[in-house]
């Protein structure tokens, strides 16, 4: 950062050259809140395991059946049943969503404020997109399938419970995540980083926006692949 | 998300906050808002305090007090324990003497985040308010134990089942919430925000100790977090992560197939990590006392640092040696017992270390120096009755004895306290400007010493006896002796000795804020960079126009052929030194 050796005379010079060497003001060379966010993603991780941990152990110590991922989040399109597609579909999205992010921080990097602000506005989109798919599911789990927290009649109740929980909080991450994006978004295209060229707080945004899509590769593996 | 880097901003105006409001209420300053969390903590302190007073006379006194009846006795003890643990230790040491050392030991101006720092108060005030209302709700607070664990906290029957544990746990999360925002701040700004020269090997053990604290907190809170987000599903949405079926009142309570014994992990995972967030800020603040009044570099610094670590990391792998009698599978007893017996050889490191250090030290009984050396007779006395309840076989007769209310006291509730204590009167003069009252501080040292022996010894003898913890009251059993009862009599008589005598310490704060002896910048001679600063106490922004050097280990006192005992971390190597090579 700063280091200031201005108005000193030759010997503090010498003596600040010393101290430089032996300096250890930052564990990483990174901006105080790029490394707050790591420190909070590795804190949210643990937020995450611990429910996925308890699903787990919920699940394997289920005697009544769960229902089968293939069957439960099938849908019927034109007469014909497919598997999955819908969550492959938000799958694709989210994922895609993490690209144009990457894409937007390396804009930013460059000050390219309006492609920069943009991109964020896609991947904000896309999110939303995928809460709003994520809606859609859950109605037809709740109304079609009959499938409560407290209940399900295809046997696990704690397939319901599960599922809505873990989901549902990383519904939340998502869209906390939207709105996020799209303040950043704004402050991007009003140029309020431009003057000190603090774009590293897309790239921060950016971690956060990665990060709950790396969630969702796991509980997607979790909930609908095994 | 403002990244102005004030703490190594130069030439940059500080702004000093112009009216009260701005200046002590919605304050931004790192030390207000220590302080902040310090008063709140107390207080809530203090009514936990009161609570426990209750129990003790229901203990002594059967069937004597009306206005305590069984389900009053339960919620006592369970909002005494929680409080006690979360919203005063945790509090106190982290948000209070984290928030306050910090940024002045590391040579900050402030917390990397103010706003959020700020922030993080008034959450964590907000999550005692919830966590008060409970008392006010119809039912009454929860009486499930401080471990909460289900069935019985969220079943019909239980004080408080209805309204009272939805509280509790609500309060939790608003808690680890503002736990979070505090957190955050205090490892960044270690990690980040040191000033020049201040290496992480330089920083003083109080650092090290609230640091390694707040990452253990970072990574087991979510373990609460989540724990009660799913106990709460499970009393409001009627789902069944930790309720089996259940016949109660002689109807089925609709929940089937869930495990009670996933909360009990879930819970201890957080539960024995808190443990040590709340020794481990200890650990390091009871090292700078004793180093700094004993006139004596603290013995081993690399190797205090090192089991800090160890111990913080340890501390993830020991949880289930809360459950033996659990019903979990027999073989983990096996590995948690090894476990925990191997957290003990850190521990011991920090023991020896710190007896090392007094060793030939120019001792100063001064008030603060003889809480730290009454910390570890408590501390050692805890420990050492741990070794027993870390093997499974010695724990499963002890187990849900008065035993263990006797150690877990010894060990996290008096050690902290006496180090908080010690604490507060160490740096009492930085933050007021004023020195404590010291006849009135060995008054208090000695009858809460000697009291808390007097308090929980017995409780150990007690548990060996096989006397139950958690009973409301003993009636006529066969195997607990007369002698049992007349001995719970003195207990009460010494706890309620030490709880008045807190008041003691009260009035002192209150009389030296006012009438103190006028302190001075440095009155310990200490040689960590908080003394070092212009003003005592230290302005908003902390240093001034100018950030501190450091150039040397927060330990350099006696060193040989100085004229003073101590040089402060801020002073030049001398010619000799230079050559020589200085101190890590």
């Amino acid at each position: 950062m700063n280091v200031n050796a201005s108005a000193q005379d030759a010997e503090t010079r010498m003596a600040s050259l010393v101290n430089d060497w032996a300096d250890d003001k930052e564990a990483f060379r990174v901006p105080w809140g790029k490394a707050m966010m790591w420190i909070f993603l590795v804190s949210d991780t643990f937020i995450f395991g611990s429910f996925l941990i308890g699903y787990m152990t919920v699940r394997m110590s289920s005697t009544e059946p769960w229902p089968l991922a293939s069957e439960v989040f099938a849908l019927t399109i034109f007469g014909v049943e497919l598997p999955l597609i819908l969550i492959a579909i938000m799958t694709f999205i989210l994922i895609s969503s993490s690209g144009t992010m990457a894409m937007a921080v390396n804009y930013g990097y460059r000050r390219e404020r309006k492609k920069t602000a943009m991109l964020m506005l896609l991947t904000a989109v896309l999110g939303a997109s995928f809460v709003g798919m994520q809606a859609f599911e859950w109605t037809k789990l709740i109304v079609e399938e009959g499938i409560r927290p407290w209940g399900n009649p295809l046997g696990a109740a704690q397939f319901g419970a599960t599922f809505f929980m873990i989901t549902g909080f990383h519904g939340l991450h998502v869209s906390a995540g939207v709105i996020y994006l799209l303040v950043v978004a704004i402050r991007v295209l009003k140029g309020r980083y431009e003057q000190q060229g603090k774009y590293e707080i897309v790239e921060i945004a950016g971690l956060y926006w990665h990060f709950v899509d790396l969630v969702w590769v796991f509980i997607f593996a979790l909930f609908y692949l095994w | 998300m403002d990244h102005v880097a004030i703490a190594d901003e130069r030439g940059l105006e500080l702004h000093e906050p112009a009216s009260f409001i701005t200046r002590y209420i919605w304050s931004q300053d790192h030390k207000v808002i220590a302080v902040q969390y310090g008063i709140t903590a107390i207080l809530v302190g203090l009514v936990a305090l009161a609570l426990s007073a209750m129990m003790r006379l229901q203990l002594a006194f059967p069937n004597s007090f009306s206005f305590i009846a069984p389900g009053d006795y339960y919620q006592f003890i369970t909002m005494h324990g929680m409080i006690m643990i979360v919203y005063l230790l945790t509090a106190l040491l982290l948000g209070g003497f984290g928030n306050y050392l910090i940024p002045l030991m590391i040579g900050a101006r402030d917390m990397v985040f103010p706003y959020l720092n700020m922030l993080s108060y008034w959450v964590y005030l907000l999550s005692v308010i919830v966590l008060m209302a409970s008392f006010f709700v119809s039912g009454g607070p929860t009486g499930a134990g401080w471990t909460l664990y289900p069935p019985q906290a969220i079943s019909h029957g239980t004080p408080g089942a209805d309204g009272g544990i939805i509280l509790m746990l609500v309060s939790l999360a608003i808690f680890i919430v503002a736990f979070t925002m505090g957190g955050l701040n205090y490892v960044t700004t270690i990690l980040q925000a040191r000033t020049r020269g201040m290496t992480l090997m330089r920083l003083p053990l109080s650092v090290w100790g609230i640091f390694i604290a707040t990452v253990l907190g970072l990574l087991a809170f979510p373990a609460l977090f989540v724990s009660a987000v799913m106990m709460l599903l499970d009393h409001i949405a009627g789902t069944s992560f930790f309720m089996p079926a259940l016949l109660s009142e002689g109807e089925l309570t609709g929940h089937s197939g869930g495990s009670p014994i996933l909360f009990q992990h879930l819970f201890w995972f957080f539960g024995h990590p808190e443990v040590y967030i709340v020794a481990l800020p200890a650990f390091g603040i009871v090292s700078d006392l004793i180093s700094t009044h004993a006139r004596r570099n603290i013995f081993g610094y690399r190797m205090m640092v090192w089991a800090i670590l160890a111990i913080g990391v340890l501390s993830f792998v020991v949880w289930a040696h809360h459950m033996y009698v659990s019903g979990m599978h027999p073989y983990f007893g096996f590995f948690f017992a090894t476990t925990t017996l191997i957290i003990a050889v850190p521990t011991a490191i920090k023991v020896y270390n710190w007896v090392l250090t007094l060793w030939r030290g120019n001792i100063r009984l001064t008030v603060p120096m003889l809480f730290a050396i009454g910390f570890i007779f408590s501390f050692i006395n805890g420990g050492l009755t741990g070794l027993y309840l870390g093997n499974v076989v010695v724990d499963l007769p002890l187990s849900d004895t008065y035993f263990v209310v006797g150690h877990f006291h010894m060990v996290m509730g008096v050690s902290p306290i006496l180090v908080i204590f010690g604490a507060i009167y160490h740096w009492f003069p930085k933050i007021t400007g004023r020195m404590l009252n010291d006849t009135l501080g060995k008054v208090h040292f000695w009858l809460t010493f000697l009291g808390t022996y007097a308090i929980y010894l017995p409780m150990h003898y007690l548990g060996f006896l096989g006397v139950p913890r958690r009973y409301y009251a003993m009636g006529d059993t066969e195997f607990i002796p007369e002698s049992a009862q007349s001995l719970n009599v003195d207990i009460t008589i010494a706890a309620l000795v030490v709880a008045v005598v807190q008041l003691v310490f009260l009035v002192n704060l209150f009389w030296s804020l006012r009438y103190g002896k006028p302190a001075g910048g440095n009155p310990w001679d200490a040689t960590t960079l908080e003394w070092q600063t212009p003003d005592t106490p230290p302005r908003h922004g902390n240093w001034g126009q100018e950030l501190p050097t450091v150039y040397r280990w927060a330990y350099d006192y006696s060193v040989p052929g100085q004229e003073k005992d101590f040089i402060p971390q801020t002073v030049p190597p001398t010619e000799e030194e230079s050559q020589e090579g200085t101190k890590p």
